[in-house]
Formats: structure tokens, sequence, C-alpha cells
């Protein structure tokens, strides 16, 4: 174990110095070959072809790093999803087409429409009211980053934690999960909360929207803060009550923040994994498209062709949203 | 702050009540886990971790030891000790059969007839006095109430036994590189998209953002595809570290591009400009101008890659695999869940060992965390 964390600690000096010769060497060697000092006849034409190629050796790792973890990916999987298991035979459409004939991805789009209404949604707006309360009180920074805190623990801790908050014992027995033991207080019969058909779904995404509050609250925070205050001054001469001015006059002026956090969390949800596979591994008609797709990857010595099949039907959800941004980006930077 | 204070003073006490709500449902679920990881094993799994917070009345039985035990103290044959065993609390009643376990309070003494009598004081000691040689076995059933009590054992169960210390050390070894490696690379980057002028910029700044929603599920098949060619043309196993590094800096480079770019983009031109009018060249001014004063941006992003890689499941899992020697600990984790469902004192220290290190890192720089938060989502 010593001997790993030796090994790790050596990478990283030399993975950094690797790149940092790199970024020098290749700096020098081009200051080198195309030197600018004033005077030389050749100074202007050096200076021109440095300013056309440094920015390409600042950039250079990174671009190589996305085309190939990233940008090659897109291509490859769409290629492999129009070829059979072990990606060699081409197979046309009959992925797509078993696709949509299978009764377990049936279900876990369906499940994954459910959590893409519901998490958002929730995330968002239990993050706008505790924006909203904690603002306005003096212990709230205190407040609020209990409230985020769950922000930093893992999909899996995540799932342990809740686990353990919906275990089930039968009834007659000491509930040691406290949300059975609440029911049977209150007179309830104690559930096996994460088998229970449909209703599962819900209590699996409680832990993601318990994750992402803090997150929504945070940025959400910030927007309000960011309104001027004459607009609530006026709203409150004009008479309005505190939910008029919340609803009427604060909530319509962070609208593009709430989007933003929506589509965040929008794209969390099509990737949740750890959470569906802690909890059920898919069972008790749970699963989503992650968990399928992990599935299929490596299941009876995996079928690549569906795994990028199911892989590219994630990416189509996910392209609106992508294409959103980008032009959200531009627009800003045009701003600039 | 927002102007609205004083109008609506009545509602205060609405507001704060609210706010606690929220923490206390925030808050926990995790305070539970914390509770029953320092609990005993055999507490687990017979009451709600949130009874261990309160002194907890019990009926128990003990047996006192055989005759061999016995004093001779005057002309009385003697067996004492402590029905509590040493442990703290406070003896209500005993009683001599299991029908009747409270039949007396503590400290009074109970004939057991032929000269035999038990006391039980309320400190949990007891005595078991006779005019002759005593037989001993004699069971006590008593009723006691004990103080909370809270024990390291899982913790050290889990770190020595179950394999977490390996695990942990594995989740360090990825998550420590993985989140060095990507910040130099995206450094030079996000400076040549923020401060220098060339054709396709804002192509790339574009191209930037959309990567930053792709989803990894697509990168997996492929990438892995590739490693296990690489792998065996090398004759090397494919689930390597170096594997693992070089996926999580590609995955997290475009968040660190976009965060570090914008951060750069705000910094005073003025300063980068006389600079450049003293002379010095983009690289100087990249090393001794913009690098220094990004640190904040830098250290968000740290934060940020820090905690997903050591959160990772997906990534561990296609590219180091499940072998137990690589495992890492979120993989662990799940394995227990599959495996010890009902082991919950082991479940419950591990979780709450792998959770432990992004939560401090999470309190003591929460302050960069947000502004990374704040600069990074698309607006």
């Amino acid at each position: 174990m010593i001997h790993q964390l030796v090994i790790a600690a050596i990478t990283i000096v030399f993975g950094i110095g690797a790149a940092a010769f790199y970024f020098y060497g290749s700096n020098w060697l081009l200051d080198t070959m195309l030197p600018v000092r004033s005077g030389r006849p050749d100074a202007a034409r050096n200076t021109r072809l440095t300013g056309l190629i440094r920015p390409w050796l600042f950039l250079g790792p990174a671009i190589l790093a996305l085309g190939l973890y990233l940008v090659y990916p897109v291509f490859a999987s769409v290629w492999l999803s129009f070829h059979g298991r072990d990606g060699k035979e081409f197979v046309g459409f009959s992925n797509y087409i078993w696709l949509f004939n299978d009764a377990g991805f049936r279900e876990s789009i369906f499940n994954n429409f459910l959590w893409l209404l519901v998490v958002p949604a929730a995330s968002t707006f239990l993050g706008l009211v505790a924006a909203a309360l904690t603002d306005r009180i003096k212990w709230g920074n205190f407040a609020k980053s209990l409230i985020f805190m769950p922000m930093a623990i893992s999909f899996v801790g995540a799932s342990v934690i809740w686990k353990f908050v919906y275990d089930y014992r039968a009834a007659g027995q000491d509930q040691i999960g406290i949300l059975n033991a609440i029911v049977t207080y209150f007179g309830g019969t104690p559930e096996a909360w994460i088998t229970l058909p449909f209703w599962n779904n819900f209590f699996l995404m409680v832990i993601l929207v318990w994750i992402q509050t803090g997150f929504a609250m945070v940025i959400l925070s910030a927007a309000l803060r960011g309104i001027p205050e004459e607009t609530i001054e006026a709203a409150v001469l004009d008479g309005a009550n505190g939910l008029q001015i919340f609803f009427r006059i604060m909530v319509p002026q962070i609208w593009g923040t709430i989007a933003v956090v929506w589509t965040t969390i929008t794209i969390t949800v099509l990737k949740v994994f750890d959470i569906v596979l802690a909890m059920t591994n898919g069972q008790w008609n749970t699963n989503v498209l992650a968990n399928l797709m992990f599935d299929w990857m490596f299941r009876g010595g995996g079928d690549f062709g569906r795994g990028a099949t199911i892989a590219i039907v994630i990416m189509i959800l996910v392209f609106p949203i992508m294409v959103w941004n980008i032009r959200n980006a531009r627009r800003e930077m045009e701003g600039r | 702050m927002l102007g609205l204070g004083n109008k609506r003073a009545p509602l205060a006490w609405a507001v704060h009540l609210s706010v606690l709500v929220f923490v206390v449902l925030w808050t926990l679920p995790t305070a539970g886990l914390l509770v029953t990881s320092l609990r005993d094993k055999d507490a687990i799994s017979v009451s709600g971790w949130w009874t261990a917070l309160t002194s907890s009345t019990q009926n128990a039985v003990m047996r006192t030891p055989d005759g061999a035990a016995e004093k001779q103290v005057g002309d009385k044959y003697v067996i004492a000790g402590n029905v509590l065993d040493g442990g703290s609390g406070t003896v209500s009643a005993f009683g001599r059969s299991s029908l009747k376990p409270g039949a007396f309070p503590a400290g009074q003494s109970a004939d057991l007839g032929d000269g035999v009598t038990l006391t039980v004081k309320a400190n949990g000691d007891y005595e078991l006095a006779g005019t002759k040689p005593l037989d001993g076995g004699q069971r006590i059933f008593y009723t006691a109430k004990t103080p909370p009590h809270f024990t390291l054992d899982n913790y050290s169960k889990v770190l020595f036994s179950a394999g977490m210390l390996r695990s942990f050390v594995n989740s360090m070894t990825v998550a420590v590189p993985s989140t060095a490696i990507p910040i130099l690379i995206a450094a030079y980057a996000a400076f040549a998209l923020a401060w220098m002028q060339f054709p396709g910029r804002s192509l790339l700044i574009a191209a930037v953002v959309g990567l930053l929603v792709v989803p990894l599920q697509m990168s997996l098949i492929p990438l892995l595809t590739i490693y296990n060619k690489i792998g065996q043309a090398l004759g090397v196993d494919a689930h390597t570290y170096i594997g693992i590094w070089l996926a999580h800096t590609g995955f997290g480079l475009p968040l660190a591009i976009y965060l570090l770019r914008n951060y750069m983009v705000g910094l005073p031109r003025e300063i980068i400009e006389s600079a450049r009018v003293d002379g010095a060249t983009d690289f100087q001014i990249f090393t001794r101008i913009i690098l220094p004063l990004s640190f904040p941006a830098l250290a968000s992003f740290a934060i940020f890659q820090f905690l997903w890689t050591w959160n990772d499941l997906l990534v561990a899992l296609v590219f180091l695999g499940p072998q137990d020697d690589k495992l890492v600990m979120t993989g662990r984790l799940v394995n227990l869940l599959g495996s010890h469902g009902g082991d919950w004192e082991i479940l419950a220290a591990s979780a709450f060992i792998s959770i432990a290190v992004p939560l401090c890192v999470f309190f003591a720089l929460q302050k960069y965390l947000v502004r990374g938060l704040l600069a990074g989502s698309v607006k």
C-alpha cells in the first residue's frame, strides 16, 4: 500500500513535471526558432508566426485529451451502436429495434422521465425556498452550509445513509429505520419502502433531491441577492405582501438562473447511476438508463453494441440542453 | 438585506422554524449514520439509533459465578460482583425469576429461602449471601437504566479487517493525481482561450461549453475498447491507475477550462497590457501574472475535481475494475450493500469513513466551492 502511495506521488511529480516541461520547452523552442528581437529583418514575420502558433502550443494537450476522451467516443459510440456485441459485425438498426421492443429499456426510460419530471423541479423549488428563507435570518449562513453539506457526499454514501432511513423490520418489531419508526409511532404499518412498486422510484429520487437542493440554494441565493432593491421597495410601497413580492417581483427577475439550475440538475439526473445501483440495482422496477447501460456493458461478457445504443439515447436526451447552453454562452460572449 | 424585515416581524418565527425544519431534514439522515457507526453491533439491530442518544431502560438477566467464587466473610458465605459488569447505569429493580423480574426495588434484600439472601444495589453491586456454602449460578433478573454508550470498535473492525484501509489508499491514489494533472493542462488552455487572439477561438469555447454536458456514459465503451487493445498489445492488465488518471483528466477538463477561462477573462486588462508593453512574452505573462492571480479559481476547480473523483463509482468500476485489491471506497461500499445487507455496523462505519474526507474538504474550503459553483454554472 505504501508502495502504491509512493508511486502515486511520483506520478504526480512526474506528470506535472512533464506538463511543465512541455509548456516551457515548446515555448522556448518557438522563441528560439523564430526570434522576435527588434532590429532583425525577419522580426515582423516571426512575430506574426509565433502569434499564430503559440495559442496551439498552449491548447495542444487539452485539445488532445478532450478529443480522445470526449469527442472521439461520441463518434465511436454511434459506430458501435450499429454493430454487434463485440463491435465487429455490422447489424444495421437491429440494436435500436431491439431497444424499443425491450421491456427493460421501456421501464428504464419511463423511470428516467419520472426522475426528469420530479428531481429538477423539486430540487430547484426547495433550493429557492431555502435560499429565500435563509437569506432573512442571522444564522442563515450556518443553515446554508448544513443544507449544502450533502453535496460533498458521494451518491453511494448517500445511498447507504438513506437505505438506513428506509430500513424495514416486520410489524411488531422495533423499527431501526427512522421512516418506519415515525410511521409506526403514528399508528401506521411499516413498509419496505424500496420494494414498493412504482413509489419506490420516488424514494430513490428523494436521495438525489437531498443532494441537489444545496446546489440550487447556493446559486439561487446569489441570484436573489443580486436583485436591485428598488424593485422590492417599490412593491412594498404599493402594498404587496411577502408572497406577492417573492413570486411576482423576485422570482421573475431570476428566471435565467432558475433555468440554469434546472438544466444542470437535469443533466445530473440523466446520468444518475450510483444511487440506483447501490439501492436496488434496478430491481423492483427502478431501473434507469445509465444503470441499464452498465448492465449491458458487462453482463454475460458484455454487449458493447447494445450498451453503446443506450448511451446514444442518453446523449440524445442531453442534446437539447447542450445546444441551449452553447447558444447562451455565445450570447453572453457577444455582450462582452 | 432584502428590505423586507420590519413589516412582517410576527412572521419571523415562522421563517426561523421553517429553516430549522430544513436543517433538521438535511442533517438528520447523516447524523443517524454517524450515531449508528458508533454503537454496539448488537444494539444497532434491535433498536433505532435515536434511542442511543438518551439513557435507555432495559431488562436483562445475568448469572452469578458458581460456588468456587464464594468468599467467607465472618460466618457468612458470600458471592459478590456487579450485574452491570463494570458498565455504568442505574439498577431500579431486580428479581429472581423471569415471572417477576422486578419483584424487589434496588437496595432491598431478597430472601431466596434456605438462609440465602440476594441484595442488588442501585449501582449494580450484588451480594449473594448464605449461612452455608453456596451453589452459585443464581440467575439475577434486573431492570437497569444505562446511559448512552458509544464505541469505536466498528471503525477498528472495518479498517483492519474489512479491507477499508486498502480501499482508502486506493481512493487517494485515484483522486489526488486525477485532481492535479488536469489543472495545469486546463490553465494553459484557459489562458489561450481568454487572452490570446487566434482564428477559431470562439468555436473552441463553444465546443468546451458543449462538452461540459456530454454524458460520461458515451465515453465508457469506446475508451474501454482502446484500453483493452493497448493492454493486449503491451501484454499488461488494461486496468491501471494511469488509465483512470487520464480518464478523469479528460472528463474533468471541460469544467476546468470553462471555470478558469471565465475567471481569467475577468482579470484586469491593464495589468496584462502593461506587461506586454514592458516586453513580457505570453509565457511570462501566464506564469508570472495570470497563474498567481487565478488562485481562487484553481482552488475551486481542485475542490470540485477532488470531490468528484473521490466520490466517483462509475469510472472506477469501468477503468479500474472490480477486483478486490483495486476497489475504491465507493466500490467497496456497494459490495458491502450487496453482500452484507444486514451488517449495519460494518456498512455504517465504512460509509462514514468514505464520506469523512469529502466532508472535511467541504467544511474547510466551502468558500472556494461556492465561488466555483457560481462561476461554473453556465449562465
